[in-house]
């Protein structure tokens, strides 16, 4: 049981980082697009972890009820399409609208 | 041979409706079971066409090229976080942000999408446009390497081909 309790802790641990690092970004980077790069990968990766820790806790602590692994599982699946998807729907009303890209040396706006 | 097409789009969307019922309803008895596969039979039949559009050849070494690709999107989506990590918390932040155009040879409605998504994914890029017709793509790189990887090495836009037996680029 340790063992599991461990990898459930490394999985969460993992998640929030990638989730952090998102939020740091998203306050670091300089403009519209690169702002995007942050959230868009960071929160596809971080809420994917956080609920396969999730999902192999609930796996081993209630063994007897695999359907909410399963509607997990369904869960990360479409956050791996709808996440990407919305990050390019962003980008691409943004660079329609003509948000002007921040270039190396320009000051942050 | 139309007819036998419609047959199958209409028990894949019978199949795949049947699985989400039984997972996501959660209840096994009798009742439950017999309403919720005449509920998913009559939506197979009515509205097929809007799940399988058309007919694929070779639809089954298709999709298992595409479960062979996935573990290696999955890599890269890792590879992308700890790329986009080490840019955030670098005191310096090591971007050089720029817009870049190719073109490939892929014309498949889902090759492009899943082109697109997978930039999305990987490490410093993000798709901004895609024109179909000329398989024209407008990218976002946060750096130079990125923007080199899809320029000049094109291992996803290989990687794809390969998965949706179109031209190679």
């Amino acid at each position: 049981m340790v063992v599991i309790h461990v990898i459930v802790t490394a999985l969460l641990g993992a998640g929030i980082f990638f989730t952090l690092v998102g939020s740091i970004g998203l306050l670091r980077f300089p403009d519209f697009y690169t702002r995007l790069h942050a959230t868009g990968k960071c929160d596809t990766l971080g809420g994917g972890l956080l609920i396969l820790g999730t999902m192999v806790y609930h796996l081993f602590q209630y063994p007897e009820t695999l359907l909410v692994p399963a509607k997990l599982a369904f869960l990360i699946f479409f956050i791996f399409i709808a996440n990407p998807t919305a990050t390019h729907a962003l980008m691409k009303s943004a660079y329609k609208t003509g948000v002007e890209p921040w270039h190396l040396g320009e000051k942050r706006r | 041979m139309r007819l036998k097409d419609k047959g199958s789009g209409i028990l894949l969307t019978f199949i795949i409706m049947a699985v989400f019922w039984i997972l996501l309803s959660g209840l096994f008895d009798t009742f439950h079971l017999i309403s919720g596969l005449v509920c998913c039979a009559l939506v197979a039949i009515l509205s097929h066409d809007l799940l399988v559009k058309g007919k694929s050849e070779k639809g089954i070494l298709k999709s298992l090229r595409l479960l062979i690709y996935i573990p290696w999107e999955l890599w890269q989506i890792v590879l992308a976080n700890v790329d986009v990590a080490y840019r955030v918390l670098h005191p310096r932040m090591p971007i050089d942000p720029r817009i870049i155009e190719f073109e490939t040879e892929l014309r498949g409605e889902f090759s492009l999408v899943t082109l697109a998504n997978s930039i999305t994914l990987t490490p410093g890029t993000i798709t901004i446009s895609v024109e179909p017709e000329k398989g024209k793509f407008r990218v976002h790189a946060i750096a130079k390497e990125p923007a080199d990887a899809l320029l000049v090495d094109q291992t996803m836009q290989r990687k794809i081909a390969h998965v949706f037996m179109e031209t190679g680029v």
